[in-house]
């Protein structure tokens, strides 16, 4: 049996993008401890992002935001069978090392902890476990898909239960596809070329997504997610599923909102079970000004 | 001409309507192809597929839809990957309040090969032939019934079965017509339309 194994190949490009496929038209929910974890799974979450502090708590406390506690990422594994995420630095490689090594299933490189490399972002495709990166649009985006990430979500701005962000994320990334595609409709590859130069990134990559119409991988929405509303606009915007931070742990009742956010994002197009699922649900986070905000982690890792 | 619905409400929804889609016109057939999210979704169904995704949403997405029990009449179904889970008669590893369609006579264990860094690509030989074959988180299938025919192996695993179901013990909600399943451990979306094809020709042959 063991030399009939030598046949199968590990951690390929295809693999890593094939689990977010089956991600899509899901929620993947920050959870900090393995009740938590649990509450997001009983909801219905396709996934949890395990993490130290909720985004809106880093904001609060302040100080460097790194990679969770190993004990704590194994204590929410052993809590849930759905896939288990993790964040680390970006530039960070040696976190991704250690987080690769704990066999997490998905790894943030993500701007809402504090960046440890400001020129690079990870070489991803040195790993096995596959990489899901921020981008505010298109050229944010290209770049991440060139380090190798299988993954793509907006950056929008995490802790703040405020989705704005997130939106202007999504337009920009649209808008820079259909600049792309109206270049190859006029057979312009020369306009290509010029923006595979100011992307930093192969014109082949660009021509693939003028043809797909879209970027070859999954692409999420994350970044200010509250309510279920929220969510059902993201999807209604083009994502394929969205990522909730803060939004749920940090509001009145977690578990009937997680549940809620799940259902409107599965019918994200029928607004009579968006206004069921948004009935009742308590406070949500209380949200903040984006031009308030002494920190704008959207603007890290470009 | 046949209406397949695809079970939409998570997962790899748009490559198996893709798939299914491309499946037909290479099989010169006419197929309606639905998303299936709610109950008036199920009417007048010949066929459901339930693509992968997390078995576990699956199933609370499909109780809370109101859809789960009308499944369970569709006279043929295919499942891959969380599909199977769901269309087995018994998941190991499932979480607490979980529940499958209990249609098929398979048991099936959740994330049985491990984590994702145990995901894998192989070339599978089937019965449809040989073909690449993705394995996401995959689920095993660890014993079929008598009545079940296995499709495909890979190192002592089943990878692929279907079971017909005689008219006697299926509902009457079918006529005189059997039922028919399909459970697939893999994804044949991301990489052929054999499966596809096959099922679509199995439905037209009963």
């Amino acid at each position: 049996m063991k030399e009939k194994n030598s046949k199968q190949k590990k951690g390929t490009f295809e693999l890593k993008a094939g689990l977010a496929r089956m991600l899509k038209g899901g929620v993947i929910m920050d959870v900090t401890n393995a009740q938590q974890a649990k509450i997001a799974e009983d909801a219905g979450a396709v996934a949890v992002m395990a993490l130290e502090r909720v985004p809106s708590d880093i904001r609060v406390q302040g100080g460097v935001a790194r990679m969770s506690d190993p004990e704590m990422i194994i204590g929410i594994q052993k809590a849930v069978t759905i896939p288990v995420m993790a964040k680390c630095r970006i530039g960070h490689f040696v976190e991704a090392q250690v987080l690769e090594a704990l066999e997490v299933d998905y790894i943030d490189e993500s701007e809402v902890l504090t960046p440890a490399d400001e020129e690079f972002h990870i070489d991803k495709t040195k790993f096995t476990i596959p990489f899901v990166c921020g981008a505010r649009n298109l050229g944010e985006a290209v770049r991440r898909l060139r380090e190798g990430a299988a993954m793509i979500r907006t950056k929008g701005e995490a802790g703040s239960g405020n989705i704005v962000e997130a939106v202007r994320h999504i337009h920009a990334v649209e808008k820079g596809i259909v600049e792309l595609k109206e270049f190859l409709r006029k057979k312009q590859i020369g306009k290509i070329k010029a923006k595979a130069v100011e992307y930093r990134v192969s014109p082949e990559l660009l021509i693939q997504i003028a043809k797909l119409g879209r970027l070859p991988v999954v692409n999420f929405a994350a970044g200010g997610i509250a309510t279920p509303s929220d969510a059902a606009l993201c999807m209604q915007l083009g994502v394929d599923g969205v990522f909730v931070g803060s939004g749920i742990f940090k509001s009145s009742n977690p578990g009937k909102r997680a549940k809620a956010i799940v259902d409107a994002v599965a019918h994200y197009n029928d607004k009579k079970k968006i206004a069921e699922a948004s009935k009742g649900l308590g406070d949500a986070m209380a949200g903040l000004e984006i031009a308030t905000l002494p920190t704008k982690y959207a603007e890290r890792g470009i | 001409m046949l209406t397949i619905g695809v079970l939409a409400l998570q997962g790899d929804v748009s490559e198996h309507i893709e798939a299914v889609k491309n499946a037909a016109k290479k099989l010169h057939k006419d197929v309606a192809v639905i998303s299936v999210r709610e109950k008036k979704d199920l009417a007048g169904l010949d066929a459901l597929i339930m693509p992968g995704g997390e078995s576990t949403t699956f199933y609370k997405l499909c109780q809370r839809a109101g859809i789960f029990e009308g499944m369970k009449k569709i006279p043929n179904i295919l499942g891959t990957c969380a599909g199977a889970i769901m269309l087995s008669k018994n998941a190991q590893n499932k979480t607490k309040d979980q529940v499958t369609l209990q249609l098929m006579d398979i048991e099936v264990a959740r994330n049985a090969y491990g984590r994702q860094n145990e995901s894998f690509e192989a070339d599978i030989k089937t019965s449809l032939g040989a073909m690449h074959a993705i394995f996401i988180r995959a689920p095993k299938i660890t014993r079929v019934g008598k009545n079940v025919r296995v499709l495909a192996e890979y190192n002592n695993e089943i990878l692929a079965c279907e079971e017909e179901v005689s008219p006697v013990r299926s509902s009457a909600s079918n006529g005189a017509k059997g039922n028919y399943y399909l459970a697939l451990a893999f994804h044949p979306e991301l990489t052929t339309t054999l499966f596809h094809e096959y099922f679509l020709r199995r439905i037209l042959a009963v």
